[in-house]
C-alpha cells in the first residue's frame, strides 16, 4: 500500500483545535506519527515556513516528505490514504458526505472562530454580544442537525466518530474553556440535550484521548497570550 | 497563536451584498439574461441560482462537464422563492442543487457531490489522495482569497482599496506560481481548482476598470489559462459577458451607495 513505510509527521501545537482534528483522524486509523511541536510564542520554524508557504500555519501533515495543509483537507487525505486501516471517517453516500461537509464548513465559519475569539476576550462589548448570539444560534442548529444525521446513534458519523464529529469535537476544549472564562453553560443539557450528551461521548472516545485539552490548560494558555 | 486561520473555508455569495430591492427590476431589464440550459432537465435535477454569481457558475460548469441536464431557476434575491428558503434554511443562499428530494448547498460542496454522483465521465477530482488534497487546498484558497480581495477592488475606495489591491495582486501571483506551465490547475485535466477559479475570470475586466490592476500584466499565465478555459464548451456557455458583469457591478455599487 502506498502508505506503508512512509514517515508521518505532524507540525502542530496542543491548544489548536485544527491540530486536534488531524490527531484524532490519525488515531482513528491507528497511524503512528511524530508530533513536531511548534512553539506558539516563538518564531515559526523553518520546517513550517517551508511546508506551508501559503499560510505559514499549523497543522501541517508531512507524509513521506510531502506536506498537506488545512485541517479538513488533511482529515480527508488521512481517510483516503489509510482507508483500509480503520473505520471510514467520511460517510459513503455522496449526499451524506455533502451534508457532513456543509456542517463542517458552517462550524468553521460561524461557530468555532466565534468560540475561540470569545474565549480570548477579543472585540468590544457589542461584537462579543453578537458573537455569543451567533454561537447559541449555531449550537441550536447543530443540536437539531445531530438529531437528523445520527438517526439515534451515538455520533454524527453513526456508531463511530466521523468527519463532522471531528470537525466540531475539536472545538470542545475551547467551548469548555469559554464556559469557565464567562461563567456560563454553553452545552446546556436543558437547551441542547443531544449535543450535551454527544460531547460527553466524544470526549471519552478512544481517538480523542489526550487530544482535547482540559479547560484549565486552555484558560492558562489564554492568560499567557494576554501577557504577550 | 499560530493556529490555522479561522477564516471560512467555503464562502458562499453573501446575501447582504445584494440589497438592491428597489433597483432589481431596473437591473434585470437593462441587462439581457444569458441563454440558460432549461432544456428538458433530467428527472429531478434543479439548480437555484443567480445569473451573475460566480459560485452558481461553478455548479453550472460542473453539470455541463458531466453532461447532466437540469432545470435552471433564476432566483430573485430580493424576494427569495419558497423553494430556496426551504432547501437552504441555514444560509438562504444560492446556489442550491436539488437532486430528487435532496438539496445540496455551498458551491464547492455541490461540485464534489456532482463529481461523486456522476462519476462515469470527466472526473473533477484526480484519483490519488495527494493530488486530491492539493486540489482541495487550492480550491479552498480560491474561496478564501479571490472573491474577498476582488470585491475590495470595486467596493472600496482610498486606503482600503489600496490594501485590497495589494491583497488581490498577491493572490493572483500566488495562483500564477501554482499554475506554472500547466495547461490547467488540474494538470492535463480541467478540475476542481479550475472550476473554482474560472468564473472569476469574467470579473477581471471589472477589477481592472475600478482598480487599474491588469491580470494580464500581473499574472500572464493565469490570463492565458483563462483564455484556454474559454475554449471549453462548459465554460463558454456559462460565463457571462465581462461587460455585463461590469454593468451589473456599476448599478450594484449605486445601490450600495459606493459612488
Amino acid at each position: 500500500m502506498a502508505a506503508a513505510g512512509k514517515e508521518v509527521k505532524l507540525i502542530g501545537s496542543r491548544p489548536s483545535p485544527y491540530v486536534a482534528r488531524v490527531r484524532i483522524a490519525l488515531h482513528l486509523k491507528g497511524v503512528e506519527y511524530e508530533f513536531l511541536h511548534e512553539e506558539v510564542f516563538g518564531n515559526k520554524s523553518e520546517l513550517l515556513l517551508r511546508s506551508n508557504p501559503v499560510y505559514k500555519k499549523i497543522p501541517v501533515l508531512i507524509h513521506g516528505g510531502q506536506p498537506i495543509c488545512e485541517s479538513l483537507v488533511i482529515v480527508q487525505y488521512i481517510d483516503e490514504v489509510w482507508a483500509a486501516s480503520g473505520p471510514a471517517i467520511l460517510p459513503a453516500d455522496p449526499l451524506d458526505r455533502a451534508v457532513a461537509r456543509f456542517w463542517a464548513a458552517y462550524i468553521d465559519d460561524k461557530l468555532g472562530p466565534n468560540c475561540v475569539a470569545l474565549a480570548l476576550r477579543l472585540g468590544d462589548e457589542a461584537s462579543r454580544a453578537e458573537s455569543k448570539e451567533q454561537l447559541f444560534a449555531g449550537l441550536q442548529l447543530l443540536d437539531e442537525a445531530l438529531g437528523k444525521i445520527s438517526n439515534g446513534k451515538s455520533f454524527f458519523g453513526g456508531d463511530a466518530v466521523g468527519f463532522l464529529d471531528i470537525a466540531f469535537g475539536s472545538y470542545l476544549g475551547w467551548l469548555k474553556a469559554l464556559e469557565k472564562v464567562e461563567g456560563i453553560k454553553l452545552l446546556d443539557e436543558s437547551r441542547f440535550p443531544r449535543l450535551a450528551k454527544w460531547a460527553e461521548r466524544f470526549c471519552s472516545a478512544k481517538a480523542a484521548t489526550d487530544v482535547i485539552p482540559e479547560p484549565d490548560e486552555l484558560v492558562e494558555f489564554v492568560k499567557l497570550l494576554a501577557h504577550r | 497563536m499560530p493556529a490555522q486561520s479561522p477564516l471560512p473555508s467555503i464562502k458562499a455569495w453573501p446575501l447582504s451584498r445584494f440589497h438592491f430591492i428597489k433597483h432589481y427590476v431596473t437591473i434585470l431589464s437593462l441587462l439581457e439574461t444569458k441563454d440558460r440550459r432549461t432544456m428538458g432537465g433530467q428527472k429531478g435535477v434543479k439548480l437555484l441560482d443567480f445569473w451573475v454569481s460566480p459560485f452558481g457558475q461553478r455548479v453550472r460548469i460542473a453539470l455541463a462537464e458531466k453532461g447532466v441536464e437540469y432545470d435552471y431557476q433564476e432566483e430573485n434575491l430580493a424576494a427569495k422563492s419558497e423553494l430556496l428558503l426551504k432547501s437552504n434554511p441555514v444560509n438562504k443562499q444560492i446556489p442550491v442543487l436539488i437532486h430528487g428530494s435532496r438539496s445540496v448547498c455551498e458551491s464547492l460542496i455541490i461540485v464534489q457531490y456532482i463529481d461523486e454522483v456522476w462519476s462515469d465521465k470527466n472526473p473533477i477530482l484526480p484519483s490519488d489522495p495527494y493530488s486530491r488534497a492539493q486540489s482541495r487546498f487550492w480550491a479552498d484558497f480560491v474561496d478564501k482569497k479571490v472573491y474577498v480581495s476582488g470585491s475590495k477592488l470595486w467596493k472600496l475606495k482610498g486606503e482600503e482599496q489600496e490594501e485590497g489591491k495589494k491583497e488581490f495582486v498577491e493572490t493572483i501571483k500566488t495562483l500564477e506560481a501554482e499554475l506554472g506551465d500547466k495547461k490547467y490547475f488540474g494538470g492535463e485535466y480541467f478540475g476542481l481548482v479550475d472550476i473554482a477559479m474560472v468564473p472569476f475570470t469574467a470579473w477581471f475586466y471589472t477589477y481592472e476598470a475600478y482598480s487599474g490592476i491588469s491580470v494580464e500584466k500581473e499574472a500572464p499565465k493565469v490570463a492565458a489559462w483563462a483564455k484556454r478555459c474559454k475554449e471549453r464548451e462548459s465554460v463558454a456557455r456559462t460565463l457571462p459577458d465581462p461587460e455585463k458583469v461590469y454593468d451589473f457591478v456599476g448599478l450594484f455599487r449605486k445601490t450600495l451607495g459606493v459612488e
